[in-house]
Parts: C-alpha cells; sequence; structure tokens
C-alpha cells in the first residue's frame, strides 16, 4: 500500500467531533470517533470543503510558509490567476507580480501564461479523434481525485494534459536558466495557491512521476506581506515588465474559463463539487454523448471560491472580470512558439490514472457479495435518519463501517436507546420478582395505576 | 425462449419496481445497481457498461409502459439484467434497434427523453441481447453482461 500525503489534516485541539464535515465530504472520507473527527486517507481527495465548512477552524490546509523559499538559490513564484481578484482597486497586475520580486523572489511566471499553452496543448490534443468524449478536464485535481474514487469508468475521458501550474513551473524553469546561465538544480518554483489540492498534487502528482513544484504558499498566508509591499509603492521598475499573460489565461481562473480559451462551442462547464459529482453521473450514465468538452471545478466559481483564498469568491470574481476588460490585447502565443512547447515541454501525463476503489467491500466478490447481503440488513434495521451522530455520514455508511469491520450497531445513538429501554423494561420486570423472604410494599402498585390513571386524564 | 442463469451459478439476486410515468424516481434503480457493482469490486468498464444499459432500460419503462420489474442477476461468469413490464408491447422490434427511432410522448419529449437512442445504447453495451415483446401485452428484455 502506498502512502498518502494530504494537505487537508485536522487541528485535533479545535475538534468538537460536530458532523458538519463528516455530513459535507463528497467522498464520504470523514468519521467522527471518540469525540473527533479523522479523515479516512484513501478516500480524501483534498477537495477542502470540510475547511470551508467547519464552524471551530479545526479543518486544516498544510502549505509552505514564506521563508521556505530560502531553501534555493534562486526562487521563482508561480501565482495563481485567482491571486489578482485578492486586492482592491488594482491598478495593474503587473503591481502583484513586482510586489512579488519585493518579497523575496527572483522572477514571476504567471500560471495564466502556463494556462495559455495548456490551452494550445489541449486544442492539440483534442485533434485526436480516439479519445473517449466528452473529454473532461484534468485542471482540477480534487475533480480528478473524485473521478479516481467515484467515477472511475471515466478515467479514460481525463484529457492527458498537464496542469497550467506544472507547464508554468517547466517553463519558468527553462527561461531562467537559460537566461541567467543558473543550473535548474537551484531554482525553487512556488506556486501560489488557491487550494490545498494542488498542494497535494505537487507532493503527489498525479499522471506524472515527479512535480517540477517546488512548493506551495497559500494567498491566505501571502496575502497580508504581499499587500504591505504592494502599498509601500516602492517597487523595483528596474525590472522587465513581467506581465505576459492575457485575458485568455486569466480568465482560467473563473469556471468556464477553460472551456472558453478552447474555442469551441459544445463545451459544459460546472462549478461547485456537488453540482460536478451530478453531472458527471449523467456522463457516466452515457446521457451527455453529444459533448465535447466538461469542465468540472470542485470550488463554487472556480479557482476564485478556492478555500484558500482571501477574498470573497464573488467580490474577487467582479474585480477579476473588471481587470480582464481593461487588459490591452497582448500578442497571443504564436504558432512557432507553440510548435516549440509541444516539442520541448513536458506536456503530456506519462503515468497511468489508476482508479482507487475504495468503495469495494472485498476483494473476492464471493465475501463482497456476503458483505452487501448483511449491509442490506444491517442497513433495513437502522432508523435512516442520516443524523450523523455515529459519526457517519449516514444510516448507510455506518451499516457500510459495521460490515467492515469499523463500527457496531450500538454506535447508533436510536439504537443504543432502544437498547437502554429494553434494559430498563428487564429491570423494572426483574423489581417485581423481590426474592422470597421479602416484604413487598403494599402500596407499590395502586400508586402505580393512579398515576397513570391521572396521565391519561392530562393527555386526553 | 428465456435463458436463466443456473440456480447453483446464482451468487445475488436484486429486483427493482418500476412505476410508470414517474419522472422523479426514474434512474434511481440504474443508480442503485451501480452502486452494487461498484461496491462488489465488479470491473468499472462493466459497471459502467451495466449501468447505461440498466438506465436506459429503466427510462424506457418509465416512458413506455405501465410499470414493471427490473432484475439484476450476478454469476461469477456474468451479469443478467432482467426487465420485465405491462404495457402496449413493441410493434416492430426491429424497428425499435434502429438509433433515433422513438414512440416517446410530447410529455416525455419535453423533458428531454425520447431520442431513439435506448435500446441501440442497450445493445451496444451489452454482449448478448434477447428482446421479446407481446402487441397489447408487454415486453421482456435481458441483456448479459459477460465477467
Amino acid at each position: 500500500m502506498q502512502t498518502y500525503y494530504h494537505s487537508v489534516t485536522l487541528d485535533k485541539e479545535k475538534c468538537m467531533g460536530c458532523t458538519n464535515c463528516i455530513k459535507r465530504c463528497p467522498t464520504e472520507a470523514i468519521r467522527v470517533r471518540d469525540g473527533k473527527a479523522h479523515i479516512i486517507a484513501e478516500r480524501c481527495i483534498d477537495c477542502g470543503e470540510c475547511i470551508r465548512v467547519c464552524p471551530y477552524h479545526a479543518k486544516v490546509a498544510v502549505t509552505d510558509p514564506l521563508t521556505s523559499i530560502n531553501r534555493f538559490k534562486y526562487k521563482i513564484a508561480l501565482p495563481a490567476p485567482s491571486l489578482y481578484g485578492q486586492f482592491k482597486k488594482l491598478a495593474s497586475i503587473e503591481k502583484v507580480l513586482q510586489g512579488l520580486l519585493a518579497l523575496g523572489f527572483d522572477y514571476v511566471f504567471e500560471v495564466a501564461r502556463g494556462a495559455e499553452f495548456a490551452t494550445e496543448f489541449i486544442k492539440y490534443r483534442m485533434k485526436d479523434q480516439h479519445l473517449e468524449r466528452p473529454i473532461i478536464s484534468s485542471a482540477c485535481p480534487a475533480i480528478v481525485r473524485l473521478i479516481q474514487v467515484r467515477f472511475p469508468e471515466l478515467i479514460p475521458n481525463l484529457i492527458d494534459v498537464e496542469s497550467p501550474m506544472e507547464i508554468a513551473a517547466q517553463m519558468a524553469k527553462n527561461e531562467f536558466s537559460k537566461k541567467y546561465g543558473v543550473d535548474k538544480k537551484d531554482i525553487g518554483a512556488f506556486f501560489i495557491t488557491p487550494c490545498a489540492a494542488k498542494m497535494t498534487s505537487i507532493r503527489n502528482p498525479i499522471g506524472i512521476y515527479k512535480s517540477s513544484v517546488d512548493g506551495a504558499i497559500s494567498i491566505l498566508d501571502i496575502y497580508g506581506p504581499l499587500s504591505t509591499v504592494m502599498g509601500n509603492g516602492s517597487l523595483s521598475n528596474g525590472q522587465e515588465f513581467l506581465q505576459k499573460a492575457t485575458a485568455v489565461g486569466v480568465g482560467w481562473a473563473k469556471s468556464g474559463g477553460e472551456g472558453r480559451s478552447l474555442d469551441i462551442d459544445n463545451y459544459l462547464a460546472v462549478d461547485g463539487i456537488i453540482n460536478v459529482i451530478k453531472v458527471l453521473e449523467e456522463i457516466e450514465n452515457g446521457k451527455l454523448y453529444d459533448l465535447d468538452f466538461f469542465e468540472g471545478l470542485a470550488c463554487i466559481g472556480g479557482c476564485l471560491g478556492g478555500p484558500l483564498v482571501f477574498e470573497n469568491n464573488f467580490v474577487a470574481q467582479n474585480r477579476l472580470k473588471k481587470l480582464i476588460a481593461k487588459m490591452e490585447p497582448h500578442e497571443l502565443i504564436s504558432s512557432d512558439e507553440i510548435e516549440q512547447a509541444i516539442n520541448q515541454c513536458e506536456w503530456k501525463w506519462n503515468k497511468e490514472i489508476l482508479p482507487k476503489p475504495v468503495m469495494k467491500l472485498d476483494d473476492d466478490i464471493f465475501s463482497a457479495i456476503k458483505k452487501m447481503e448483511e449491509l442490506e440488513r444491517i442497513y433495513a434495521d437502522l432508523p435512516g435518519l442520516d443524523c450523523g451522530s455515529c459519526g457517519a455520514h449516514s444510516c448507510r455508511t455506518l451499516a457500510e463501517d459495521i460490515v467492515r469491520g469499523h463500527a457496531s450497531e450500538l454506535d447508533c445513538i436510536i439504537k443504543f436507546r432502544e437498547k437502554v429501554r429494553i434494559l430498563a423494561q428487564e429491570m423494572i420486570e426483574l423489581s417485581d420478582h423481590i426474592p422470597t423472604g421479602k416484604e413487598r410494599k403494599p402500596n407499590d402498585k395502586e400508586e402505580k395505576d393512579e398515576n397513570k390513571r391521572n396521565y391519561q386524564k392530562y393527555t386526553r | 425462449m428465456t435463458e436463466s442463469a443456473n440456480n447453483e451459478d446464482l451468487v445475488m439476486v436484486q429486483t427493482y419496481e418500476i412505476e410508470a410515468g414517474n419522472f422523479t424516481l426514474a434512474g434511481e434503480a440504474a443508480s442503485n445497481i451501480k452502486k452494487l457493482l461498484r461496491q462488489l469490486g465488479i470491473d468499472a468498464k462493466i459497471v459502467r457498461k451495466v449501468s447505461i444499459a440498466a438506465y436506459e432500460a429503466e427510462l424506457n419503462m418509465v416512458i413506455h409502459s405501465l410499470g414493471g420489474i427490473m432484475r439484476l442477476e450476478i454469476t461469477p461468469k456474468e451479469i443478467v439484467l432482467k426487465a420485465r413490464d405491462d404495457g402496449p408491447g413493441i410493434e416492430d422490434i426491429e424497428l425499435a434497434m434502429q438509433e433515433g427511432y422513438s414512440t416517446a410522448t410530447e410529455l416525455a419529449r419535453e423533458l428531454g427523453f425520447g431520442a431513439g437512442m435506448g435500446l441501440p445504447n442497450i445493445k451496444r453495451c451489452s454482449d448478448k441481447l434477447h428482446l421479446q415483446s407481446k402487441l397489447g401485452q408487454g415486453t421482456y428484455l435481458e441483456a448479459r453482461f459477460f465477467l
């Protein structure tokens, strides 16, 4: 068994053992045991839903601190386009990029620029008519992992092109090492991330063996220091103009940005993991066979709605919209540049994406069927309230856990009460059988009957 | 006539009642079948084929029939999906198997169904398809998927 790395983790001290996260987890990966939440590593897709919903802020995303960039001699910042939507009255994107230099980075390469190359690679790849349709975007790592866990049948539909982040990291390192004649080993590329899923993808990549990115700093962590240096106004303008991405690449921060960039009519963009699940089910049922491209993003509003952003999603959407409208039409990537990139960049996945059959009850089909029957029997006997008090997502999940040997029927609070009631009943019955040799109080029974009559009078 | 799985081999049977005209519940049986097969650890490709066929068969019953029963049989060698309904039956099976041919009602079409892809889809997904129908009585469908 491989070990799993996850960015999303639990701060045990803060966890109150409530049911908020277990109910919202799209892969039923959380259980409350002994009063604390536990994340089942095999199931977690790092979507960050639990981070958003936890009222006690006990779910946290582990990212790298800003100081970690000092591990490298040369440091490159790879800002996600969602970073641009965080600042009030931002005059130009260039200001954010210069701000990153002021924070200690030696170079900035926009992930939006990486997205523009990714767009070209996807267009190139989509010419292959043998690819399963609808082609599914692989830009959101939480959705790719969701497909591994819940929709393994759709793995062949995933587009085998690396994410804008990976493409940006490769190109940035190539550019920098060429320009300054330095060894690539001495260059560290750091993604400025709106989400935990990307952090996980750096440590535990999908579709490739090793990430070109060396770390991730959350937008939340960098927002403070960055806005301070941006406010100083003393940004070194001696540097070249850093902003190269166009509205096409910046648009990837929003839901539908990728689909729009591909110049095809027949695409569908859906945001919010619950909505994405519903549409993936339709695709799985073969209902959307006439669709060319499906873009699913785990966060509502796309990356701007990521769990690690500072600004309110909708406010940021609006700002980015205005920024994009103001953007001067830059020169798009030339066809020479595209061809060069296609030949030089490792943009295609080279590692197979495997299903993660975590829902499977047993490796042996006969045992699995036995367990299934047992599961149905247990489930039929549970109250069906889906209250979550047992620590599992629903009554069905509890039944599953019992069959797997991780829980017992008495974890159900209703079942437990029933058991207590039966026990109490038995104790009362036992109390009627006073051992011989002891005198029974004469008025016991009359008193009981009197109480019963009074009660009936009230309730009538 | 209908081939039935050898009883000794039969390891699991599930039945689902399908209500005619109920679009709220349409697709539920297929979705349960998918979940079940996945939990049993059946290969993803086969799960997809069975669930597409089950979905189309279920929808056919919801749209065209007066209701019926869908039955899923699992043996170590194959999965058999059986759907039996009461209803008008199919007048011309060969025509019904053609892509794009549909007799769906206005209501069903308004809901986006009735594209005439149901039976062709089932045929495409299954390894063996048997269809039998009697006008004015009902239809029996049996799709086999080899494991």
